[in-house]
């Protein structure tokens, strides 16, 4: 018999990854030019984390899946017409900023309010999944202070593989140094997941759970409370860009015998 | 002035692998008190090995409950030495281990932390530390208020310490362990056989492999076992590591022709790993933005695609071939064995 999970994802947006993206000075510190007008996605590691959540609860009867968000509601909003057709789950979103320049130990401790508020919310059922970095502020941080705030010291990153046996443990494949996965063992929930790629394709659009989800997103959006979310302590000397074009050489017309005797100088030139 | 520990842990051999000297360079380049943590099995061995490195104590949390990789032990060994060092700031290799609870243990100990930090550095009293924001997108100096400050030090940013051994006395700090911090077992790791492993993080030279390497050619047909043989032949010639783009590591899971030594530990990019090499060859692939943010840390970059106006030509690499890359790395295969066998 499977034990039926409560999996609280936590995922914010992220500008769309194709974007070219550049610092300005905002008036609470650094921020990207033109951020709300820049396309959004939902983070992509929490992306993931959000198809590993689906694939678990349905293979688990009775278990169910949220969504919790930091983001700003108007933004969220679109980008959840694209993820409400992928995967079942409840959002609960909270108003506030998406930015990178956030600190994640103020993000962990609103996501773990927000948590903490959902009804009917049991620890022994509780797996919380996420990104193992986001694609904003990239440090891998939040989802381990969250866990700190929940109790939760059963804690994974970059999670690649969560296989559940039959007397309820859990098999953990985490990425480590050298392309490697270290093995674990873990009795079972609560724990904290920090997912990388996973295994799985994304799911193909599904409208007709894009709708039921979308029955909860709106009345969530709509509660939405607003939170402060800054980067308090934290003195940003700059922000920089680097340069990043280089002087491209192109090399056309050229003999594959040729092309192979400059790579070949280049790479054994030392 | 700051007191300055220096977090580390034992490698399986009891050693201290370089990450580890490198936060200890780092460390020692702010000046200020120095004391050094370690956590492991044993840890006699590696605070000998760094004894002349001017510490004013050593302090280790250690035994066999601490030999694994493991959340809940890793964070109270190394709460448990922060504390006893009343450190205000807290270097420490940012490894796959510590990476795992420092953000934890800094939330612990009412401080911050900061990971990925890719330099720190004092000056008139401030001490100060690189980032990255955006995955590489753009890179921020940042100093601040709170302390204690754990600052994970990326691999490969900093020079590692090199002095002298000698005879450390090590300072045991007690941590008494719950049955409940013990719920998770480390039972070992999966790695491909050593002549298969082609993530090699401290070669010189990046391969990338991109989706052409698997796309219909100018015959009209896909070549994946001749791929994959240019490929392997590149990577024992010349012991590079190899990564590849999303869109070649996706296609297995999309049922798609695929190389089979490509996974999603070879990804390179957004999603992918972001290594450091000094060179990287890029071979069939596009380069993309969300593929090229990953290229951040490689030095001398040059690419091979059929198409002149890919993402290389427009200032992400020095040099673009627009070429065949079947049949230059076909040729570049039989210089290199014939370089080796002259
Ligand atoms: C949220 C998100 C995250 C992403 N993360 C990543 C990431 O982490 N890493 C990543 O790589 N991408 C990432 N991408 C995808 C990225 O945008 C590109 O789609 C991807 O990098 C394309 O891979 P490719 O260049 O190998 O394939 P393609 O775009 O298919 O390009 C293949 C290239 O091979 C060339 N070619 C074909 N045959 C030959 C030949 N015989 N000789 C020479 N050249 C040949 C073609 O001319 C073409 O330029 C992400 C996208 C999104 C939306």
């Amino acid at each position: 018999m499977s034990t039926p999970y409560q999996i609280v994802v936590c995922g914010s947006i992220v500008p769309d990854p194709l974007q070219t993206l550049e610092p300005a000075a905002g008036p609470a510190g650094p921020a990207l030019k033109n951020e709300m007008m820049l396309p959004a996605v939902l983070d992509p590691w929490a992306w993931h984390a959000l198809f590993e959540a689906a694939h678990l609860a349905k293979g688990a009867p009775g278990s169910k899946v949220w969504l919790v968000s930091i983001a700003p509601k108007a933004k969220l909003q679109q980008v959840m017409m694209i993820v409400a057709q992928k995967a079942p789950f409840e959002l609960v979103a909270v108003d506030g900023p998406s930015s990178g320049f956030t600190e994640a130990a103020e993000a962990a401790a609103i996501l773990a309010d927000a948590i903490k508020a959902i009804p009917g919310l049991d620890m022994k059922k509780l797996l919380v999944f996420g990104g193992w970095e986001s694609a904003s502020r990239g440090a891998g941080a939040t989802m381990q202070i969250v866990g700190e705030r929940l109790g939760v010291t059963d804690q994974f990153q970059g999670v690649d593989k969560l296989t559940v046996a039959g007397d309820g443990s859990m098999e953990i494949l985490e990425r480590i140094e050298g392309g490697k996965h270290q093995v674990s063992k873990c009795a079972g929930p609560p724990a904290v997941f920090g997912w990388a790629t996973g295994n799985l394709p994304e799911p193909p659009n599904n409208p007709q759970t894009g709708m039921m989800n979308m029955r909860t997103i709106m009345p969530s959006l709509q509660r939405a409370k607003p939170a402060k979310l800054g980067a308090e302590g934290v003195k940003f000397v700059s922000v920089t860009q680097p340069s990043q074009r280089r002087d491209t050489q192109i090399v056309k017309d050229t003999p594959p015998d040729e092309v192979a005797k400059q790579i070949v100088a280049w790479i054994t030139g030392g | 002035m700051e007191t300055i520990l220096v977090l580390a842990h034992t490698e399986t051999d009891g050693s201290l692998a370089k990450p580890a000297l490198e936060a200890l360079g780092a460390a020692k380049s702010l000046g200020g008190t120095l004391i050094i943590g370690l956590v492991g099995e044993n840890v006699q061995a590696a605070a000998h090995r760094i004894a002349g490195c001017g510490a004013a104590k050593f302090l280790a949390v250690s035994g066999a409950d601490f030999t694994q990789a493991r959340y809940a032990t890793d964070a109270a060994a190394a709460e448990a030495i922060a504390k006893t060092a009343g450190a205000s700031i807290i270097v420490a290799p940012a490894t796959s281990r510590w990476n795992r609870v420092l953000s934890g243990v800094a939330h612990r100990l009412g401080g911050r932390a900061d990971t990925h930090v890719t330099a720190i550095s004092a000056a008139a009293g401030a001490i100060s530390i690189n980032r990255w924001y955006y995955r590489q997108r753009m890179e921020a100096v940042i100093q601040r208020a709170q302390r204690p400050w754990v600052i994970a030090l990326d691999p490969g940013c900093c020079e590692a310490w090199q002095g002298d051994a000698g005879t450390a006395t090590v300072e045991n700090v007690a941590v008494a362990l719950a049955e409940a911090q013990k719920r998770t077992t480390v039972t070992g790791v999966k790695a491909p056989a050593a002549d298969q492993q082609t993530i090699r993080p401290d070669a010189p030279l990046l391969l990338v492999a991109g989706a052409g390497w698997t796309k219909k050619q100018a015959d009209g047909q896909t070549h994946v076992p001749e791929a994959e043989k240019l490929i392997l032949g590149f990577l024992k010639l010349t012991q590079a590591s190899l990564g590849g783009s999303k869109s070649l590591v996706d296609l297995g899971g999309e049922g798609q022709a695929v190389l089979s030594f490509m996974t999603h530990l070879h990804q390179i990019g957004q999603t992918g790993s972001t290594p450091r090499h000094q060179k990287g060859l890029s071979t069939c692939c596009h380069g993309e933005e969300p593929h090229t943010v990953g290229w951040r840390f490689v030095n001398e970059r040059r690419a091979i695609s059929l198409d002149p106006n890919c993402g290389w030509a427009r200032g992400k690499a020095d040099v673009l071939y627009v070429a065949d890359a079947f049949a230059v790395m076909a040729k570049v295969n039989e210089q290199l064995a014939a370089k080796k066998s002259a």
